[in-house]
């Protein structure tokens, strides 16, 4: 492969790379944020649900700005390709933007506003995070199939914004078995137990919509040599759905010690699912269309958003890692200090 | 419906939206970081009432800030996919900085500001306020040097169609930046100090004299009358710095029409943009020559020079007015409040004046933005693209439906904020457990 890439090549090779990370980090962070929104209604106890939003509270606006950064290197490292997606995406991109909204200040609202409302502000939350995760599902689904127009395409879009949903809400649940306790963690055990079966049969639809959107990817999967090459994800995929399926059977353990596993088998699913399509569509950006080579800004403008990006990265980790350290274990009550 | 003026209704709504918030917190992050030194110093709890009252307003206006600023990082790319592809090359990096450097700053540490005292050490908790503070103001220095670009570009040459970067210390250091990064600072400090004052004054109405209201509201009176002819002087060496490059804007401004020496300063008018003239015009002579020139019979260029290619004039008519006559009333406000607390203490009418002012900086923010934005049409970036050219290829009925909904959704929001700043403020100045966590507020969580 690498003799037919374009001279200057490792530019946007590095810029896709930077990009696609953002927003897997952006699916998985703010899909468990998601995924307990969707869930918050499941219980009437009120504390329950404090509980749940509070395991979320000091996360979700760091999480959020993975977003900003994904849309924002596309923006910056592929502009034609930015406004080709989203004016593609226009119906979905406004729909999650308002979902997004509520979500992100139902937060604020739910508890500061009169007692009286926090009702209607958790219906927001939950309705935001719902309408939120099932537009970016809409849009992975367009994505997939090339933006290709007519009423078969919308939906095979609709049915991937349903498998989204059902995946953050697993990575929602999973969160609250590794963060919650007691009568939380015995409710999450169940919900994600629901949202598992959801989510495998949406990965294997996407598995086999994939391929047959395009010959090219057809080509990719199943030709000789890279069929081989391909082979363990799926097979990796399939050994995580089975941790999950046992793990859920068994938790919680009174020792609490395996409490994690479910999230972090659950991660690997995304990581690997993510890993299937950036294989599949390689090197486009916009599939079928426009590659990464062809979109690609100035490359003095990128090299100099890759010479700050590199510096300030390994500060972004750093604090990261400082803030979850500092609001680690069991999700504990909030309180402004 | 024309798809373009859509387009552009739908942008306008939601960066106005959207500077509400920001103009909060660039400034009441470092008002947080004030009463927690003052704190420290003092080891007054009053301050730390004060702290945590405000907190919950940064919380608030921050949660609104990254909604509706995550709403534009899209909005770029679905309403105007023609400014990337023709200046992305400056943009792009200006924006990337933003985020690196300041959005995950600010939405980190704001957890530990937040809901950390008590988990943290106290040092650390100033440090986390002192980061959060820093963030949101390097955010507002990146996007305003985006901004001063698409006015005043410098540091580029143009090949292929498209805008190449050239000297990023002249990009960076455009000749509009100091002036409108030191404007736009200014007027989050001047609405953060009137809401501060207005809220504190609403509450002590309302019967709170507990120690921590009445500091927050010297705090506001006393930065009001601090900001305020510092935000005048500014706003003077903008307009010249204005006259400089875009001269059409200020003759929009100015209501001058054909070029004049000696140009009377319209008070008040009516343009006329068919009959290109002002009616009822009220005006006092050879003071605009004198405000813009320093000279009586200075020279005013008028709009007509600029036949087509210049703003439209009632707009960045009247929105300036309007935010100069609101900078005036906060002068003579905040400088009789200031006399008044220094000789003694407030009284009613005061605390009214000052509950009337309560979000005078928001309608002076927003105002000024109109003039300067509007007043840079019909470019979108001066004399590299125009806005019309920037504009997508999505259907009217598309963008006027999205708009519709975004509209619904900022009425709402907005009628939210406020309700709760004043469901807030009108707790007892007593600790009350706080819904998010159940618990008193007041009594620090045990480290764990």
């Amino acid at each position: 492969m690498a003799e037919t890439l374009p001279p200057g090549a490792w530019l946007p090779i590095a810029f896709a790379a930077l990009m696609g990370i953002s927003m897997l980090l952006y699916a998985v962070l703010d899909g468990f944020d998601l995924g307990v929104g969707i869930l918050l209604r499941r219980t009437e106890e009120e504390a329950m649900r404090d509980r749940m939003v509070a395991s979320i509270g000091p996360f979700w606006d760091a999480n959020e700005t993975w977003l900003v950064l994904g849309v924002g290197l596309l923006l910056v490292a592929f502009p034609k390709a930015h406004g080709m997606i989203l004016t593609e995406l226009y119906l979905p991109v406004v729909l999650m933007l308002a979902g997004l909204i509520l979500r992100g200040v139902a937060f604020e609202f739910r508890a500061k506003a009169p007692a009286a409302q926090k009702p209607r502000w958790d219906l927001a939350f939950q309705g935001g995070s719902l309408v939120a995760a099932f537009a970016q599902g809409w849009m992975l689904g367009a994505y997939i199939l090339g933006f290709a127009p007519g009423w078969g395409p919308l939906l095979f879009s609709l049915l991937c914004g349903g498998f989204v949903t059902a995946g953050y809400t697993l990575l929602g649940a999973t969160w609250l078995i590794w963060r919650g306790e007691d009568a939380l963690q015995r409710r999450a055990v169940a919900w994600a137990r629901h949202a598992l079966w959801v989510t495998v049969a949406g990965v294997v639809v996407v598995s086999i919509a994939t391929p047959l959107a395009s010959a090219r990817i057809f080509d990719r999967w199943f030709g000789l040599p890279q069929l081989l090459g391909l082979a363990p994800i799926p097979v990796a995929t399939a050994g995580l759905v089975l941790v999950l399926h046992l793990a859920l059977r068994h938790l919680p353990r009174a020792d609490h010690r395996l409490d994690w596993v479910p999230f972090a088998a659950t991660i690997g699913i995304f990581v690997l699912c993510f890993q299937g399509l950036a294989y599949s569509f390689w090197p486009y950006v916009v599939p079928e269309r426009l590659t990464i080579f062809a979109a690609a800004s100035a490359p003095e403008s990128l090299a100099i958003i890759l010479v700050g990006a590199l510096a300030v990265l390994p500060m972004i980790l750093g604090y990261t890692v400082f803030v979850w350290r500092v609001f680690g274990g069991k999700a504990k009550a909030l309180s402004y200090g | 419906m024309d798809p373009i003026l859509l387009a552009r209704i739908q942008f306008a709504a939601n960066i106005s939206f959207h500077i509400l918030f920001p103009t909060v917190t660039i400034a009441l992050g470092w008002v947080l970081l004030f009463f927690k030194l003052r704190f420290n110093r003092t080891g007054d709890a009053a301050w730390m009432a004060a702290y945590r009252f405000w907190v919950k307003v940064f919380a608030l206006s921050f949660a609104l800030g990254v909604v509706s600023g995550v709403t534009m990082s899209f909005q770029f790319g679905t309403n105007w996919p023609g400014f990337m592809e023709m200046v992305g090359n400056v943009a792009g990096p200006l924006l990337a900085y933003e985020v690196v450097t300041a959005f995950f700053l600010e939405a980190t540490f704001l957890a530990i500001m937040l809901f950390g005292f008590g988990r943290v050490s106290n040092r650390v908790h100033t440090a986390a306020t002192a980061l959060v503070a820093g963030g949101t103001s390097l955010s507002a220095f990146w996007i305003l040097v985006l901004n001063s670009w698409m006015h005043t570009p410098a540091g580029h040459e143009i090949r292929d169609g498209v805008v190449h970067a050239v000297d990023w210390w002249a990009i960076i250091f455009n000749p509009s930046m100091p002036y409108r990064v030191a404007h736009m600072l200014l007027a989050s400090g001047l609405t953060i100090a009137f809401l501060l004052a207005g809220l504190s004054a609403w509450r002590w109405l309302r019967g709170d004299a507990s120690a921590g209201v009445q500091k927050a509201l010297r705090t506001g009176v006393v930065l009001a009358a601090a900001l305020i002819p510092l935000q005048i002087l500014a706003g003077d060496l903008h307009g010249l710095n204005t006259l400089q490059h875009q001269p059409q804007k200020v003759a929009a401004m100015e209501g001058v029409w054909e070029t004049e020496r000696g140009a009377a300063l319209r008070l008040f008018a009516i343009p006329d943009e068919a009959a290109r003239t002002n009616r009822y015009e009220v005006a006092i002579p050879n003071l605009a020559s004198l405000i813009l020139t320093h000279e009586w019979q200075g020279e005013v260029r008028g709009l007509n020079e600029f036949a087509g290619q210049h703003p439209p004039v009632a707009p960045v008519f009247y929105a300036f007015r309007i935010m100069v006559g609101i900078g005036v009333l906060m002068l003579l406000v905040s400088w009789v409040a200031a006399f008044r607390l220094w000789r003694g203490g407030i009284t009613r009418p005061l605390a009214w004046a000052l509950f009337g002012m309560t979000f005078s900086g928001w309608v002076a923010t927003l105002a000024g933005w109109y003039v300067t934005e509007i007043g840079r049409q019909p470019w979108l970036v001066t004399g590299i693209l125009r806005t019309g050219e920037a504009a997508g290829p999505v259907p009217a009925a598309t963008i006027g439906l999205s708009l519709a909904l975004y509209l619904t959704l900022y009425a709402a929001l907005l009628a939210a904020y406020i309700a709760t700043l004043f469901h807030l403020a009108k707790r007892p100045g007593a600790p009350e457990p706080e819904a998010l966590g159940g618990r008193d507020p007041l009594a620090p969580l045990p480290a764990e």
